[in-house]
């Protein structure tokens, strides 16, 4: 074929720069981030509860593929419907970050940002919304 | 190309197939049904009105009540103290009578008059130009007439900005929380890129609370209250006193009604 | 018909390695003001819209006017501008896309741009500008680029795009009428409360891009060995004559309305401007440049004798060109917001991060401009119609 010497050479850089990931990492893979649930309020509720366990809105798998949707339709409803309480599964929640998800989740840097970092995803929440203080101990 | 009504059927049928990927994708995904956030019995504790107004009683003023207005609003909403004048931000601040209403005064005002200064803020316009302009809706009128600010959807053109008649609005030039040590985390901050104004304090009127401006008050500076209830505080009050509002010939219907 | 833009002598390449180096630059500057926000702008609360908006307004404006060379053309068969509408489309082409530009890079929260077509909002004019400027711009794209096949090769031009010509016509006077509409339905601002904002946008409009076009043009003659034809030169230098003065006769009623009534409104921006309010003035002496310029560029237009000799015309165009500029892309918007809702008097002055972004944008506008100036001439020259 016509320039084979420009041709092969361009398709090796692109294969070094494709893998990039691949080997830049020594072929290791990170392992799987685990949202920390040690916090002093969602410990209360655990020990309050019979069975000791605790869900949030809905369960685990739910909240960990739809929380962004969640979030996006409540700040559509607060803001702009003046709608301020959901009920999900029969209980009342105000549809607020801060108030609601932030007030069990008060670990910010080792629940939501241990998955976000692994995922290499910022959301911009946090520009705006206040995060709550470290309390005491954590 | 060749046209024919082979190649056409093949195209359909590809159409059809492509608009029955995303319900089959839908059905092999988590059996998990999204449930919209029904919305619960109004907050009962919300204080609602058909049109939210306020009175602005200038003679009652002092400059401590002054300055604890504008600090309290401050407060309430996390709002930068910007030492660089163009960047500054402002939702309720202080100007002499010849700037709040420009034309209206003339060389013979009593002295008290002239020399004292009066609160201005947003007016939450019954016909306002800045929602007027907005390309996204980004600043919207709700149904109780306030004027609302959506951060999440602002582009920051500032069309809104060059719309106000009344210099109401603030553009967050930098990042605001440069200048804010200890944000209150009962509402968010701004971030930079967005224009912000006051709200009417609706997060506090949604818990039940009058707007931080007003609870400042000692002495019934400020009267805030629903114009289409006649015995609302401010119905009251424009009853028994002449006011005036900012720019009437602007067809702008301002909302903030001053005592002077 | 791309790969003439691919071909070049080393004087095309040094240009367009030059212009890549002042984009890179100009992105690079954006980049930081994209980290730290429009603070690093001349912005102020109080004059909110700066020089970007300015350089939008101006060059809505310059894409506007290729219509000055195909109305005549397409709906008058004046033949003498057959040569030269593509350079007029191309050149629209290249305007919107700065104009584009210069409106991303004046929003706080551009990543969020595609909300205007999320959400859109008629009542807004801003929304109707962007469809406007939008459609304008794919107008002249498809229209330059079908015409331009034609003639490459050799073949008819379709009925379809005889179609688009036509609606490209009224759409160039839409375009700038919008832009007026962005400012003169502002209730607040009574410097451009005015109804002959759009009459004024396009009169300056259709002298200042033909004069830029003219220019361009002559330089094409010693540049690229293009010669337009003496009749279009001198259509041309009319069109631009005229446009100028129906341009200064219309900041003459603006000053005779603001200072024969008397009203304060309508007046202080003008005092503002021409003396200086409040101890303030830095924009006085640009005004005063304005005139100065718009005089004499219109004493030379105005003299035939003058007109068409083309070293007096290239002086004359260089001062309109200046004049105009000034005038639309720095104090038509800076002097709206001064003084301010509350009357006070609160200056602006761009800073080096926004001329540097503003010049990296021009920049691009001159790189759209010559690769598609590249492939028009080549065709041209290819057909022998040079």
């Amino acid at each position: 074929m016509y320039n084979t010497g420009k041709i092969i050479t361009g398709l090796v850089i692109f294969f070094v720069v494709f893998t990039f990931p691949f080997w830049f990492n020594g072929a290791k893979a990170v392992p799987a981030p685990k949202p920390s649930l040690d916090t002093p309020k969602i410990n209360e509720l655990k020990a309050a509860s019979e069975d000791g366990t605790v869900t949030c809105l809905m369960p685990t798998e739910y909240m960990k593929s739809e929380h962004m949707v969640i979030l996006n339709e409540w700040r559509t409803a607060d803001v702009r419907r003046a709608d301020y309480t959901a009920s999900y599964n029969g209980e009342l929640y105000p549809m607020s970050l801060s108030k609601t998800c932030m007030e069990c989740h008060s670990n910010k840097a080792d629940f939501c940002d241990r998955c976000h970092n692994y995922a290499s995803v910022t959301p911009y929440c946090w520009n705006c919304h206040v995060e709550p203080k470290k309390a005491e101990g954590e | 190309m060749d046209s024919t009504r082979r190649t056409f059927l093949k195209i359909a049928g590809a159409c059809a197939a492509g608009l029955a990927v995303k319900p089959a994708t839908d059905a092999l995904a988590m059996d998990l049904v999204l449930p919209t956030p029904k919305s619960a019995a109004p907050d009962a504790a919300a204080l609602r009105a058909g049109k939210w107004a306020m009175v602005v009683d200038v003679k009652k003023f002092t400059e401590e009540s002054r300055q604890a207005v504008a600090a309290a609003c401050r407060a309430a909403h996390n709002i930068p103290e910007i030492p660089n004048e163009k960047h500054e931000i402002k939702w309720i601040w202080e100007e002499h009578f010849e700037n709040a209403f420009p034309g209206q005064g003339g060389e013979h005002l009593p002295p008290e008059v002239s020399r004292t200064p009066l609160m201005v803020l947003c007016n939450h316009c019954e016909s306002p130009a800045c929602v007027r302009v907005c390309p996204t809706k980004a600043t919207f009128q709700r149904a109780d007439g306030i004027v609302m600010m959506d951060y999440h959807r602002c582009i920051g053109c500032r069309f809104c900005m060059a719309g106000c008649p009344y210099g109401s609005r603030s553009f967050n030039f930098e990042d605001p929380r440069k200048y804010l040590e200890n944000p209150d985390p009962n509402y968010p901050t701004r971030t930079k890129g967005v224009v912000e104004k006051c709200n009417f304090c609706a997060e506090r009127l949604a818990i039940g609370q009058l707007p931080a401006c007003v609870e400042a008050c000692q002495n019934g500076e400020l009267l805030f209250g629903d114009l289409e209830d006649p015995s609302s505080v401010v119905s009251q009050a424009l009853r028994a006193n002449f006011t005036i509002r900012r720019k009437p010939e602007l067809g702008t219907q301002p909302k903030v009604y001053y005592i002077i | 018909m791309i790969e003439k833009a691919l071909t070049g002598g080393k004087g095309y390449w040094t240009w367009v390695v030059c212009l890549l180096a002042v984009i890179g630059a100009g992105f690079l500057t954006y980049l930081y003001q994209l980290q730290n926000g429009l603070g690093v702008t001349g912005l102020t609360r109080d004059v909110s819209w700066g020089f970007y908006i300015a350089q939008l307004t101006y060059l809505v404006g310059v894409a506007a006017s290729g219509v000055m060379l195909v109305l005549p053309y397409y709906l008058h068969n004046h033949k003498a501008f057959g040569k030269v509408t593509i350079l007029g489309e191309f050149m629209a082409v290249a305007a919107i896309v700065m104009c584009g530009l210069f409106v991303f890079v004046d929003l706080g929260q551009p990543m969020r741009v595609l909300n205007v077509f999320l959400y859109p909002t008629p009542n807004s004019i801003l929304f109707w500008d962007m469809v406007v400027l939008n459609v304008y711009m794919l107008l002249n794209l498809v229209v330059g680029w079908m015409v331009l096949q034609a003639e490459n090769k050799r073949s008819v031009v379709p009925k379809w795009v005889k179609v688009l010509i036509y609606i490209s016509i009224p759409w160039a006077f839409s375009i700038h009428t919008v832009t007026a509409f962005l400012y003169a339905g502002l209730p607040g601002r009574h410097f451009w409360l005015t109804a002959i904002m759009a009459a004024r946008f396009l009169a300056s409009a259709f002298c200042s891009g033909p004069a830029i076009l003219l220019l361009i043009m002559l330089a094409l003659k010693k540049i690229a060995k293009f010669d337009p034809g003496e009749k279009a030169v001198k259509g041309l230098s009319i069109i631009i004559t005229y446009a100028m003065l129906l341009n200064v006769f219309f900041l003459l009623l603006e000053l005779f309305t603001s200072f024969y009534s008397g009203i304060p409104g309508h007046e202080h921006t003008f005092v503002y401007l021409f003396a200086g309010l409040d101890g303030k003035h830095f924009l006085t002496p640009f005004m005063w440049a304005v005139v100065v310029l718009a005089v004499f560029s219109l004493v030379l237009l105005v003299v035939p004798k003058w007109r068409n000799n083309i070293k007096v015309l290239v002086v004359a165009l260089v001062t309109l060109i200046a004049a105009t500029w000034i005038e639309k892309g720095l104090i038509m918007v800076v002097a709206g917001f001064i003084p301010n809702p509350l009357e006070h008097v609160s200056e602006y002055a761009p800073t080096a991060p926004e001329l540097m972004i503003s010049v990296g944008i021009y920049a691009i506008g001159a790189l759209v401009v010559t690769i598609l100036y590249k492939i028009a001439l080549g065709v041209k020259k290819e057909a022998a119609t040079m």
